[in-house]
């Protein structure tokens, strides 16, 4: 195991494939002689070149489309986003192009691309660059919606979304770039897309959390155990395909279940959950399942806002206390 | 600004009810059509015939579908071509069989011209398995991928940067090959038009961003959805442009060939305004009330393959007896095409899930 940035994992899985297929191309906006908005691509251009690694100008659905339609004609594009809050300009092409092309035309084209980039929120940064996208693009047929929360978990599954042959979200997070933590050296590194992970074991109760949530419910997971309740954290890393059975396993255990999740609450990801819970372990379960979710509100500026606007442990906690019936 | 009263107030240029002066207002003013004759554009006069022939097929496939919608053998869009046969023929044959080809919805011609046969372009249209998109696409999803003719799309401008990932490619790959991405005078207001341009000339894409100006974005002539001549566009982004007419398939021959001889010699874009008409409505459901019979008259007086026909005749390319052997081949060629798909089977249930994702048991959300 090496110890990486998760910035630095990503890096490797997208060097590790260029080096791999000739076809595996980046561009983006300040990916090549900026060195990455956030580093992610630092060291790329001049190992492959201003063929291979591209700067574009800020045009998300011009971008975007130009690679479906270089995805379509056998090329493996690698289209990073600022963030997926800008996305949301180049969901035409996301949305009704990639995913639509090959149903559309019986089987014709194939369009294996990355959409990849930071989601949600990284702080103070106003209600436009705060929004998770994950169970929004999840809600759409033909795509694959990656949102990791680790180093390793970034760099097999980054590998994974270049190598698949359809359209796959890459979710990341300003916030996570910097985390450290330890990445398998074994060559060719590679974590299925659609598989979860247990990440904590535990019996008294199941937290389901992805992305940066994860984080929060390590913290409240910590704090739980001075308590005496041991959670076990579910880490889905791939939000479509679902890895339902790690979760129904979990919850036949500890027979109860809080969901995290970045989303605002309106038929997101937790609901989701709470929803294939209810039909596949209905007789296991002690309590209603709980979530904790973003408020149906915008992420506003003011940080003393932001901090009660933003999942916190303390939530976590109290939700897991209510399903154990500990207050 | 001075004050208005508020019934005064006018945002969208006003239409039809405007033209009350006795003067037939045009869709588009056409440029003058090329004299040259067949050979000296380098066309035999078998390729004068199969352009013939091929622009009549057009014409009878969509005359017949527009038939079979009406007795209901299909349902969903149906976005006719006619009128715009000569762009989608005269480019076909300027045109490298392996160019790429994109183009929106209003795709038949475009379909035919590159290799949808006339029964697998008929089944799609009733939504049968044996249509060229299996039935999944319809009307508006005609696509031969085989012969680089990628599709049409539903989706106003939503191609338009897909056409240039293809110029992309072939200049990542060094393939040679130029991409066009065709497109109505409705998508020329959409931004996916001006982020393309803009990229496809920064990074000198050999690509063509083609404007089939028929005169009108659905019911809204071109003078009351876009400003100033839609070609000039190309100035904006320092794209060498051209305008074209579309009633004249070796005008849209000439000039299509030699912007493709350009787009391939130098790897740059080029914007290109062909000005045609389109003598049916938007869709079936169109009751053409912003437009006049006597605009629409004054472009059937020039229609494409009528023209082509007088050029033949007058040229002795063809007797009588030949044109009525091609017609009627072609006729007979549509006529089976919709016994075909009358008679093929609709896709099964389970083919419902077929051709979502590139793997062999893909995983479905339930």
């Amino acid at each position: 195991m090496a110890e990486l940035q998760f910035r630095e994992a990503i890096k490797h899985a997208i060097d590790e494939e260029m080096g791999r297929d000739e076809n595996v191309f980046i561009m983006g906006e300040e990916v090549a002689e900026y060195n990455g908005a956030y580093k992610v691509t630092e060291g790329l251009l001049d190992k492959y070149g201003f063929r291979r690694v591209i700067d574009t100008p800020i045009s998300e659905l011009g971008f975007a489309g130009l690679g479906v339609g270089a995805a379509m004609h056998g090329l493996r594009p690698i289209v990073e986003f600022m963030t997926f809050n800008f996305a949301v300009l180049a969901a035409d092409q996301i949305i009704n192009h990639a995913t639509k092309v090959k149903y559309m035309t019986g089987g014709q084209a194939d369009c294996p691309i990355v959409f990849r980039g930071p989601n949600a929120s990284a702080g103070q940064l106003g209600a436009t660059h705060s929004v998770a996208y994950d169970s929004m693009y999840a809600q759409f047929p033909g795509l694959k919606v990656i949102y990791v929360s680790e180093p390793d978990d970034a760099k097999g599954l980054m590998k994974s979304a270049i190598r698949d042959d359809n359209p796959v979200l890459f979710m990341e997070s300003e916030q996570m770039y910097g985390l450290k933590g330890e990445v398998s050296e074994e060559e060719d590194y590679i974590i299925p897309i659609g598989k979860g992970k247990i990440k904590r074991e535990g019996s008294d109760v199941t937290i389901i959390a992805h992305g940066k949530m994860y984080h929060v419910a390590v913290q409240a997971a910590a704090q739980l155990a001075k308590d005496g309740v041991e959670a076990e954290i579910i880490d889905p890393r791939t939000v479509k395909p679902l890895d339902l059975p790690l979760i129904i396993e979990s919850i036949k255990k500890t027979n109860r279940c809080v969901v995290v999740d970045e989303a605002h609450p309106f038929a997101g990801f937790a609901a989701e959950i709470g929803y294939l819970i209810q039909r596949e372990a209905f007789d296991y379960l002690d309590a209603p399942v709980l979530r904790v979710t973003l408020p149906d509100v915008n992420a506003p500026f003011s940080k003393k806002l932001f901090d009660t606007w933003f999942p916190s442990p303390k939530q976590v906690i109290d939700a897991v206390k209510q399903v154990t019936y500990r207050n | 600004m001075a004050k208005k009263k508020k019934d005064d107030i006018v945002f969208a240029p006003r239409g039809i009810g405007d033209a009350n002066d006795g003067v037939v207002q045009k869709g588009v003013d056409l440029p003058a059509a090329t004299k040259k004759k067949h050979k000296s554009l380098g066309l035999s006069d078998d390729d004068v015939k199969a352009m013939y022939e091929q622009m009549y097929l057009q014409r009878r496939f969509e005359e017949r579908a527009m038939q079979q919608y009406q007795k209901g053998k299909f349902g969903g869009f149906l976005h006719l071509y006619i009128g715009q046969e000569a762009i989608s023929t005269g480019t076909v044959f300027a045109f490298d069989d392996e160019d790429d080809i994109i183009t929106g919805y209003r795709d038949h011609g475009w379909g035919l011209c590159r290799g949808v046969t006339s029964n697998e372009g008929m089944a799609e249209l009733f939504g049968k398995a044996t249509g060229c998109s299996k039935g999944k696409g319809g009307s508006m999803h005609f696509a031969k991928s085989e012969n680089h003719f990628w599709g049409g799309y539903g989706i106003v401008g939503g191609h338009i940067p897909i056409g240039a990932g293809f110029a992309f490619a072939n200049k990542y790959k060094g393939t040679g090959k130029i991409s066009a991405t065709f497109f109505g005078d409705g998508a020329v207001d959409q931004g996916s038009l001006h982020e393309s341009m803009n990229l496809a000339q920064l990074w000198k894409l050999p690509v063509l961003f083609v404007v089939e100006n028929n005169g009108y974005s659905m019911g809204t002539a071109a003078k009351r959805h876009t400003v100033a001549e839609i070609v000039d566009r190309a100035k904006g982004y320092g794209m060498k442009s051209a305008v074209i007419n579309g009633m004249d398939v070796f005008s849209v021959y000439e000039k299509m060939k030699e912007i493709a001889d350009d787009v391939r010699k130098n790897s740059e874009p080029y914007f290109v305004e062909i000005r045609t008409y389109r003598y049916r409505g938007h869709s079936m459901s169109d009751p053409q009330k912003y437009r006049t019979k006597e605009e629409l008259e004054e472009y059937q007086k020039i229609d494409p393959i009528l023209r082509l026909k007088d050029y033949i005749h007058s040229n002795k390319l063809m007797t009588e007896e030949d044109f009525t052997e091609v017609e009627e081949r072609v006729e007979q060629e549509v006529l089976d095409a919709v016994e075909f798909a009358d008679n093929s089977p609709f896709p099964e249930e389970s083919d419902m899930y077929d051709d979502m994702f590139a793997e062999e048991n893909p995983y479905f959300h339930t």
